[in-house]
């Protein structure tokens, strides 16, 4: 995985909530059996009419905005465990995905991605959406190890949570196969130990 | 000595398979059951021979065809190359690494929701994973099931374990009688509606209340399978009798002396009285009528009898857009052009007798095309064997082979573009069942309702 560490970049608005992994990555493009190309089709159905021409209305088409951030509505990432979610927004180029609440299985999945999801309370999301309204260009800067979302123009920040364990795999760039595989023989210990009833 | 803290159901689950815990980080805990399917594996597979990582546990493990597979003529080639190649690629994978396969034309082949329990392979007490949101289906027998990501099916290849941050507790209890033509389905897509779609984010769900004592078996499959739609990881119910004869002389489930120990072990599980629930809801079930969804998430459900919300804010109308519908429409006499009957939802043998029962001496409406999809290939057995199949064929339906088909349309099963489908699935969202497809959630007998009538039509005094 890929470390993350600190970020300046502007961002692209995607103010609708509830945004679900089936937007994100349509079924239709979840028949290969690799993880390359999956950006091409990223938010397809939205991005594109039948006759796969760009939609002027959809804000990854427009050239005021963009960067490495993409800041969306409340309950980003529902739905479908689809990890091609995750992989379709980093393999478009986001390296940070900011909203009001994300869905488990997604947050999981972008962590083990080296994507970042950041969580900020509904105000300052409001906030973020006002001024990229008026000022497209606005930088952000992400600082994990200090764990601080600041929106460069106004000056204004606000701290993130993440778990230790993963800021640390972030920073270094570890997984979590790394980690597990590290520990088999306390594993194999446990397996002893319990002649499962359960199983 | 000291009282034991109570503890919930999951609690207790958890607690069993915690193999090492991450000073401020993540537990590691250890997976009793590891479902596989074509579409979020083969990218695991990949990442551990890079890394020269075996398989840990392959027996473990088990193997299904079912998210792509075609509904018709599955004895044939798959015509569609990708999806032919990823189920070679399943194939090519297990056959590698010893894992057991119910691929395309096994007798046990079917959606891998539907098979694991109707195997006996899901069991009380277990932890058990799959790359699918839905496999919270199998809390129904109080078990930790929960859908990961693909990198997570790669650690459990890798390790039998996952690293997770403990849920919290949550329980939604629902008491009372329920309403005459009120099903599971009904049950679940009320509860959602109530609570919305991000309300168990970050909790296990245990349905409790005389509600869920008094359902089959099946029924509680569909009710947890849904949990993940109000953003839960998981659901559970408290293992039962219930459960325990629903178990009881399946394939691989324990037999004899072994059957009674585990049983014994099975009723130690239930959440202990004054257990504590982080979050908790209560509902009464009087209140619960026949339902179906109006929007583009399973929250967006209304009484059939209701007319569509009115709320002013832009996902709600681009939902509402999306969907063709206004706000304050009712959807009664409604024009349906499509009904499927089918996914790890709704897809048992119960499910098919509902409809069956209702649709017996009718037929399906000039407009509609109706399509059942049965779960499994033991469902469809059923289906033959217990006579409905003749009932569907002279009501007009089409009967498909098993498999996911129309609920996420990754084969040729699509509903196509500005067409409403009231369909036994799980999610209504954008393009869900095919490009600009119009998904309207709904259980079996009202989807068996629209199928004769061809529109939407009142069901609470059928």
């Amino acid at each position: 995985m890929k470390k993350f560490i600190k970020l300046t970049s502007t961002a692209v608005p995607l103010s609708i909530e509830n945004i679900d992994t089936d937007q994100i990555i349509p079924a239709r493009f979840l028949k290969v059996t690799n993880k390359i190309g999956f950006g091409e089709h990223l938010f397809k159905d939205w991005r594109f009419s039948d006759s796969q021409k760009p939609n002027e209305n959809f804000v990854l088409n427009s050239s005021k905005f963009s960067g490495e951030i993409l800041v969306a509505g409340d309950n980003f990432g529902c739905g479908s465990s689809r990890e091609h979610a995750a992989w379709a927004l980093a393999d478009y180029g986001f390296k940070v995905v900011v909203s009001s609440f994300f869905a488990d299985i997604f947050k999981e999945n972008a962590l083990n991605n080296g994507l970042l999801p950041i969580q900020v309370d509904s105000n300052f999301l409001k906030s973020i959406f006002d001024e990229l309204e008026k000022n497209p260009e606005t930088n952000f800067i992400v600082d994990l190890q200090n764990q601080t979302f600041e929106i460069e123009n106004i000056d204004v920040k606000t701290t993130f949570e993440i778990d230790a364990y993963k800021k640390l795999c972030l920073v270094n760039g570890y997984d979590d196969i790394d980690y597990l595989v590290s520990i088999k023989s306390k594993i194999e210990e446990f397996e002893l130990k319990n002649q499962s009833p359960w199983m | 000595m000291p009282s034991q803290m109570p503890k919930t159901l999951f609690d207790k689950i958890w607690d069993n398979h915690v193999v090492d815990t991450i000073p401020n980080g993540p537990q590691v805990l250890y997976i009793d059951k590891h479902l596989i399917h074509e579409v979020t594996s083969p990218q695991a597979f990949e990442e551990l021979e890079q890394r020269h990582i075996a398989v840990f546990r392959p027996n473990q493990i088990l193997a299904t065809a079912d998210h792509n597979v075609a509904t018709v003529d599955q004895h044939l080639p798959i015509k569609d190359d990708l999806s032919r190649f990823q189920i070679e690629k399943l194939t090519e994978n297990c056959t590698k690494n010893n894992i057991d396969l119910y691929g395309l034309g096994h007798e046990n082949q079917g959606i891998v929701h539907v098979i694991a329990p109707e195997l006996g392979i899901s069991q009380p007490g277990m932890t058990m994973v799959c790359g699918d949101s839905h496999t919270s289906t199998h809390g129904a027998f109080g078990t930790i099931a929960f859908g990961i990501g693909t990198s997570q099916v790669a650690q459990v290849f890798a390790s039998q374990c996952l690293l997770l941050e403990k849920p919290k507790n949550m329980r939604v209890n629902v008491n009372g009688i329920l309403n005459k033509n009120v099903s599971p389905k009904d049950v679940i897509l009320y509860i959602i509606s109530k609570i919305g779609t991000n309300a168990g984010t970050g909790y296990f769900c245990e349905y409790a209340g005389n509600i869920f004592r008094e359902m089959t078996m099946e029924g509680r499959m569909t009710v947890c399978n849904m949990s993940i739609e109000m953003g839960a990881r998981g659901g559970l119910i408290a293992p039962d009798q219930t459960t325990f004869d629903y178990i009881r002389g399946k394939k691989f489930a324990p037999t004899a002396q072994e059957y009674n120990h585990k049983v014994a072990f099975w009723k130690t599980l239930p959440s202990d009285a004054n257990a504590v629930f982080e979050k908790e809801h209560h509902f009464d079930a009087s209140d619960i009528e026949p339902m179906i969804t109006f929007g583009t998430n399973p929250g967006m459900g209304i009484k059939i009898t209701q007319n569509i919300p009115n709320h002013t804010d832009d996902s709600f109308k681009k939902s509402l857009n999306y969907m063709g519908f206004n706000p304050n429409d009712s959807l009664i006499d409604k024009k349906i052009n499509y009904v499927f009957i089918g996914s790890c939802t709704n897809s048992r043998i119960e499910d098919f007798r509902v409809v069956a029962n209702y649709i017996q001496g009718k037929k399906k409406a000039a407009n509609v095309t109706a399509l059942i999809v049965p779960g499994s290939q033991l469902v469809a057995k059923q289906i033959e064997n217990e006579g409905l199949k003749t009932i569907f064929e002279q009501a007009g339906f089409e009967i498909r082979q098993a498999g996911c088909s129309a609920c996420l349309a990754m084969n040729d099963d699509k509903i196509p573009t500005g067409e409403y489908c009231v369909s036994t699935s799980n999610r209504n969202f954008e393009g869900r069942q095919g490009q600009g497809a119009r998904t309207l959630l709904a259980s079996p007998l009202v989807a068996a309702s629209v199928a004769i009538a061809g529109k939407i039509v009142e069901i609470n005094n059928i």
